[in-house]
């Protein structure tokens, strides 16, 4: 199986503070993988930085065999990379509909637009009612169910969803993991999962790594990883 | 002669709000406000004095000229002195950056204009008279002028993909990167096209006082800000709502307490509104989540 990205070696700063250091993890085509960590581990400074929003201080990220390190945001979306932000980024302003419109931002296939779009609505029936509405007025699962058919709405190769269950409930959770995993197996799409809910990322991804202080202490198989009672004592609460 | 105040306010409040326009959209996307953007509307005023003057061109190619001037204008100031500031105590720098953008001009219009004040008839007026009520052909055009721009604006912003790329970066420029938005087209868009309407704005009020001078910015801008601020900066209604509320009252208040303090009305006017509402008519109540 082929490498669709391939971190080696990165380290990135703010300012003068080193928020990752020498971290390394690949994810193959079609995996899903988690990056698991407590509060201020370095998991959205390793997602800003693959999506062009930060720039690394030195090492490689390689998509598709193409170095991609500091490259614009915006042209990374043509090539296959959509990223649902931590907080889901969502235009409140906008309507659902809008929303769901400026994830296709780039694309000029009309047809297959609109194919994705009634995809999308089905996936997420919840918004289909809801597509008039200013999309502020969501509650905080509609808004990650948004940001998640509007990262699709790009058609991704790579789909790099951060902290997709920070401040849902429980039965919302386990609702968002199961369409991450239907996104998975339907579309094929490799899936990149940044965690701190560990017990739902476990379940949904093959492979993980665990990741504190900026640095990679752990990785394996999503099985071997949630039968290991180091990790059940200090990530699931076992 | 209340009507007929009225519309003079109108009249006026509808350049204002052109004005506003431009003030509010960069506000909206970058956060700043950008004090050259009266002193691009001036410079390209005294392009279409002589493009007039000079060159005798018919008023709606010149106007459509000094417009697209005014644009490239604008995003030229943009690119020279916000674009690269991008680290530090970014919003302090650009204000500077911006304050001397605007002496900037002023100062070359001055070099190369002069500092006179010079005539601008670009249109024959008429006027016509209905019981007490007198308008102009140029108050007409002037209208008519306003609310196409004001249309055209309209459908831009909230019927087409670039509308919602602007308002999207708006919200954050961040996760409009995101999007694969190029934010650095759009920013620069934005500044086009309040600059486009600036220009237009300019042609305008030059003629219908029949004055263009180096500082001629200085007194609409602040005014045109006013609308701005007082509609909510950042929001397109409020902006036209401001420039048409700052127009009327201000012509109400000249015709019915004193012409002498016309000046004034504005901005008492958006002190007291800003004391009762801070975010503007139309703002968005802006709340940090921590």
């Amino acid at each position: 199986m082929s490498s669709v990205l391939e971190v080696k070696n990165l380290f990135v700063n703010y300012g003068v503070v080193p928020a990752l250091r020498d971290v390394s993890f690949h994810v193959d085509e079609g995996e899903t993988v988690a990056l698991i960590g407590p509060n201020g581990a370095g998991k959205t400074t390793t997602m800003h930085t693959i999506s062009g929003l930060l720039k690394p201080k030195s090492g490689e990220i390689e998509y598709c065999g193409k170095s991609i390190g500091g490259t614009e945001s915006y042209k990374l979306v043509s090539a296959g990379i959509s990223q649902v932000p931590e907080g889901r980024g969502i235009f409140p302003i906008l309507t659902v509909a809008e929303n769901i419109e400026i994830g296709a931002f780039l694309r000029k296939d009309k047809a297959e637009i609109k194919r994705d779009k009634d995809w999308v609505y089905e996936l997420f029936p919840r918004l289909k009612e809801r597509m008039k509405q200013i999309s502020g007025t969501l509650s905080g699962g509609e808004l990650q169910m948004l940001a998640m058919a509007r990262a699709l709405m790009a058609r991704p190769k790579l789909l790099l969803l951060d902290e997709p269950s920070m401040g849902l409930a429980p039965v919302i959770v386990e609702d968002v993991f199961h369409i991450i995993r239907q996104i998975n197996k339907e579309r094929h799409t490799t899936i990149l999962l940044v965690e701190q809910n560990a017990q739902m990322a476990l379940t949904a991804a093959n492979r993980a790594y665990i990741i504190e202080v900026g640095q990679i202490v752990r990785e394996g198989n999503a099985k071997d990883l949630m039968n290991d009672s180091e990790i059940q004592k200090s990530y699931l609460g076992l | 002669m209340f009507f007929q105040h009225l519309l003079n306010g109108i009249i006026v409040g509808g350049i204002y709000a052109m004005v506003a326009l431009g003030y509010s959209m960069v506000y909206g996307v970058l956060q700043i406000v950008n004090w050259a953007h009266a002193d691009v509307l001036m410079f390209a005023t005294f392009i279409g004095l002589l493009l007039t003057t000079y060159l005798k061109m018919p008023v709606f190619a010149m106007v459509l000229l000094v417009a697209l001037f005014a644009s490239v204008l604008g995003m030229s100031v943009e690119r020279v002195a916000y674009r690269p500031i991008k680290s530090g105590n970014r919003k302090m720098a650009v204000l500077v950056s911006a304050l001397g953008m605007s002496t900037f001009l002023q100062n070359l219009a001055q070099l190369i204009f002069g500092s006179g004040t010079r005539q601008f008839k670009a249109i024959e007026s008429k006027s016509f008279s209905f019981s007490g009520f007198t308008i102009t052909n140029l108050q007409i055009l002037i209208l008519v002028v306003t609310s196409v721009m004001l249309l055209i604006l309209y459908i831009l912003v909230y019927r087409t993909k670039i509308g919602i790329a602007m308002r999207a970066c708006s919200v954050s420029v961040d996760n409009a990167k995101l999007m694969g938005i190029n934010t650095n087209l759009i920013i620069s868009g934005t500044f086009g096209v309040g600059a486009f309407m600036a220009g237009v704005a300019g042609i305008l009020i030059g003629v219908y006082y029949s004055a263009v001078y180096p500082t001629m910015g200085y007194l609409l801008g602040m005014k045109a800000f006013a609308a701005a601020i007082l509609g909510g900066i950042g929001s397109i209604p409020g902006a036209v709502f401001g420039g048409f509320i700052i127009g009327t009252i201000e012509s109400l208040g000249a015709g019915y307490i004193s012409s002498a303090y016309r000046d004034a009305f504005a901005f008492f006017v958006m002190i007291l509104i800003l004391v009762v509402r801070p975010s503007g008519l139309m703002g968005a109540k802006h709340i940090d989540k921590v």
